[in-house]
């Protein structure tokens, strides 16, 4: 191939694959987005909350806790600050310290039936040194930022 | 007393590299022996300070010297000896004391090396050095700050985050990362010295090589270490997740070992020279962005420390590093002209070329997805992260191919090959490939990319393995040597640095397959359950015998005792624990890991209460992990072999070398050639 021309299909080469490139990146982080929501954010999602990969931060709220008699199957409301509830329902065995009125992330999505389905659940869970949070002020952000070993995607293993 | 003396240190430590950095520069425009002189000492003077500080502090936690700011914030008198000495990295000041103690050290062993090497590069890179140096330095000075005097010093601290005191391999884990990232910083200076002087010669992208190759070596152990520290400590039962801040780690490392194979074109035939110097450059860039991603809170991780003020200055040294890298490689990158030409990409070469390309395809698509949900909470406020999918849907099918290119490369002669030889080269690795596909197959296999990277795999071991055993046997036949002599004098005396390659690969190969298995042939389950209940997870049944509480002084543990049994054999006890340390809310699993090379039996509690007598179980049988950490170890062994200079490449080299670099080593090129 005379030198000009192979330049001239080598810039076309390098074109195709940094477009399919910037393509297949972009479609891919699309699908694979995890949202960080709090209850409110979630009721405002609507439709769009179902079939998404979710991460609900709030509280658990007292007195919601069921414990199914199959052992592994718990249920309870997640509430943030504004007051508004998400029902959720998680089939993980739940960490030690999980209670009532604690600051939880459960990742998983939003079902047809109105029901949080989690595949996985985490205490909040501070690694600065501070007396224990005040549950008044539970912001769905603040508990995001404080979960640990929550690892991406790990729940759909 | 302490804290103003160690002040009075990193002050010295700050003048001395900003001076130097400001006097080597100078020396690089204009160059004056004095220049050079006092640039050299100054190196010195920096390395030695930081040093001092640096023992100043241990001596401190070890003391508990509580009137010392930062050892009242991770010291402790319950804290063993160890944990007291490894607290100088647990939290932010003392990680940047600590990344100055590392850099001071490389500085001074590179100052003096390139100095007797390559003396009129010298002042450029050392310029370059202390210019990191000093930023690093400035932090010190001032906004993480370790040595602040505490007025009222308390009569205890809270001892330093008790995920970093869980296991022995956080003794191990930092300080590989800090030899490997700021190890980076070396080879940056060597490449913009080089562009700066508008030479890039044999000899010297040799030396290049081997200040990429030290660090690449620690960064590949620390980078594993760190999943094997997450293995055994967080209890999930992974060694990776794509988590921001491995990425961080991963990020340079892909690019360090494109740069390692480009320079292996750049020394060969004297083309790419501007590609591995971009690649060097963009290496110390993204550790620097690491840095900046782990120091500043913008994830939080155990890894992030403290919100600071830190973040920001980490980021405007990111973008004058980001600046000053394009504007040198934008007007000096043609003076770096090849000595060479490429030649047939249908052989060697070629693979070569494509390896980069995946690396920095790889290295791309690692960026973006770490990068992206950060740009968008900048822009939007709105909190969201990249899922595994991506990762795993991007890494898998580049690692099958990287791992694909390492049984062609090395089988493909250098230069144009004609069909017949291609065919003799290329066809009988494939007997390697199915064999270890059909293995697998036969052992439950079903995932296609698992049977793809077995397959590829087996090709790549057979030809590694006969590339090792090729100049073995041309000895043992031809000069009738025995197998060991052959051994020694063909392989680790002569041609070291290729049979230290082929060991890396044999390493790397293992390491790519053992992640393909462990993360499609494991088992998990998950069960609650009360004492004297069995479950099953693979193979083995697992007993709840019983759930003792320990009181340690500085923890108690709440210990559960599992029995194990396989096919009605009994395998003993695993004890995973549930650690409650005094002054923290939550408690940290540690679990239990029965390894063998074939697969580990991992236990971790998720909850346990001793005195009702439950348990709350996660089980999983991961099968190669074992290996996995093994086969780290040959890449290192490898790379070690690879850095002990070999007497053959001096002989040829320095011959080969323009007559100007000879200062320091005539000695040497006198010297008759054997």
């Amino acid at each position: 191939m005379p030198a000009k021309s192979r330049r001239w299909f080598a810039f076309a080469a390098i074109a195709v694959a940094v477009g399919a490139l910037v393509a297949i990146t972009a479609g891919g982080i699309g699908q694979n987005l995890v949202y960080y929501w709090g209850p409110t954010e979630v009721h405002a999602a609507g439709d769009k909350a179902i079939g998404a990969t979710i991460r609900l931060g709030g509280l658990v709220k007292k007195g919601t806790l069921v414990r199914h008699p199959d052992g592994s199957t718990l249920e309870f409301d997640v509430i943030d600050r504004p007051g508004a509830a998400v029902r959720v329902v998680t089939h993980s065995v739940p960490p030690q310290m999980f209670r009532e009125g604690i600051g939880v992330v459960v990742e998983g999505t939003m079902t047809d039936a109105g029901h949080f389905e989690s595949r996985r659940l985490m205490v909040s869970h501070s690694n600065e040194y501070r007396a224990p949070d005040d549950p008044t002020r539970a912001d769905a952000k603040d508990l995001m930022k404080t979960t640990q070993g929550l690892k991406d995607g790990e729940a759909k293993k | 007393m302490t804290s103003g003396l160690g002040r009075a240190l990193i002050l010295v430590a700050l003048l001395a590299a900003s001076a130097g950095s400001v006097v080597a520069f100078a020396t690089g425009r204009r160059y004056s022996i004095e220049g050079a002189r006092w640039s050299r000492w100054l190196a010195y003077a920096f390395g030695i300070a930081i040093t001092l500080a640096n023992v100043l502090m241990v001596y401190a936690l070890v003391t508990h010297d509580f009137s010392v700011s930062y050892v009242a914030q991770v010291g402790s008198l319950a804290s063993p000896t160890w944990v007291s000495v490894v607290s100088l990295w647990s939290s932010l000041e003392g990680s940047i004391l600590f990344w100055g103690l590392i850099l001071g050290a490389y500085i001074m062993v590179a100052t003096r090396m390139t100095q007797q090497r390559h003396p009129e590069l010298l002042p450029d890179a050392l310029g370059v050095w202390l210019a990191s140096a000093a930023f690093f330095a400035f932090l010190l000075a001032g906004p993480a700050q370790p040595f602040l005097t505490i007025p009222n010093p308390p009569s205890d601290g809270p001892g330093p985050n008790p995920l970093l005191q869980n296991h022995v391999l956080m003794m191990i884990h930092p300080p590989f990362l800090y030899l490997g990232y700021v190890g980076m910083t070396i080879p940056f200076g060597l490449a913009c010295a080089a562009l700066m002087r508008g030479r890039l010669g044999q000899d010297f992208v040799g030396a290049l090589r081997t200040w990429l190759l030290l660090p690449w070596i620690f960064l590949t152990c620390a980078i594993v270490l760190g999943g094997w520290w997450a293995y055994e400590v967080l209890g999930w039962g992974g060694y990776w997740a794509w988590d921001p801040v491995e990425n961080a780690s991963f990020l340079p490392w892909l690019t360090a070992t494109a740069a390692l194979h480009s320079a292996i074109l750049t020394e060969r035939k004297g083309i790419l020279k501007g590609w591995t110097t971009t690649l060097i450059l963009a290496t110390f860039l993204l550790t620097i962005l690491g840095t900046f991603m782990t120091r500043s809170g913008v994830f939080n991780s155990v890894h992030s420390f403290t919100q600071s003020a830190i973040g920001p200055t980490i980021l405007v040294f990111l973008a004058a590093a980001l600046v000053f890298s394009v504007v040198l490689l934008a007007f000096r990158v043609d003076t770096l002209s090849a000595d060479g030409t490429l030649g047939d990409p249908v052989g060697r070469e070629g693979v070569f070329l494509l390896n980069n390309l995946l690396f920095v395809l790889f290295t791309f698509t690692v960026l973006v997805g770490t990068v992206f949900p950060l740009l968008v909470e900048a822009w939007s406020g709105r909190q969201m992260s990249v899922g595994r999918p991506y990762f795993d849907a991007m890494a898998v099918p580049i690692g099958a191919a990287l791992l694909f290119l390492m049984g062609v490369g090395p089988a493909l002669p250098w230069g144009a090959a004609n069909g017949e030889q291609l065919k003799r080269a290329l066809l009988p690795p494939l007997a390697g490939a199915a064999v270890l596909a059909a293995i697998g197959y036969a052992l439950g296999v079903r995932s296609p990319w698992t049977l793809v990277t077995l397959a590829f795999g087996g090709y790549a071991a057979q030809v590694t393995l006969g590339e090792m055993w090729l100049p073995l046997r041309q000895r043992m036949r031809g000069k009738g040597e025995a197998f060991g002599q052959a051994f020694v004098e063909g392989q680790l005396r002569r041609g070291r640095r290729r049979f230290a390659a082929y060991v890396v690969h044999a390493g790397a190969a293992v390491v790519i397959i053992a992640i393909a298995v462990s993360s499609t042939m494991g088992i998990s389950r998950e069960a609650q359950m009360r004492v004297g209940d069995t479950t099953r997870v693979g193979d083995y049944t697992l007993t709840f015998v019983r759930a003792d509480d320990v009181m340690e002084p500085h923890r108690r543990s709440m210990v559960a005792t599992v029995g194990v049994s396989r096919d009605g054999k009994d395998l003993g006890t695993l004890r995973p624990a549930m650690n409650q340390y005094a002054r923290e809310r939550e408690p940290i699993g540690t679990p239990a890991v029965r390894t063998s090379l074939k697969e580990d039996l991992y236990l971790s509690v998720m909850n346990i209460d001793p005195e009702g007598g439950t348990l709350g179980l996660l089980a999983m049988v991961n099968p190669m992990v074992g290996c996995l950490w093994l086969a780290t170890g040959v890449m290192a062994l490898g790379g070690l072999m690879a850095l002990v200079p070999s007497r053959r490449r001096a002989d040829v080299i320095v011959p080969a070398a323009p007559p100007a670099v000879r200062s320091g080593r005539s000695d040497l090129a006198a010297e008759p050639t054997r």
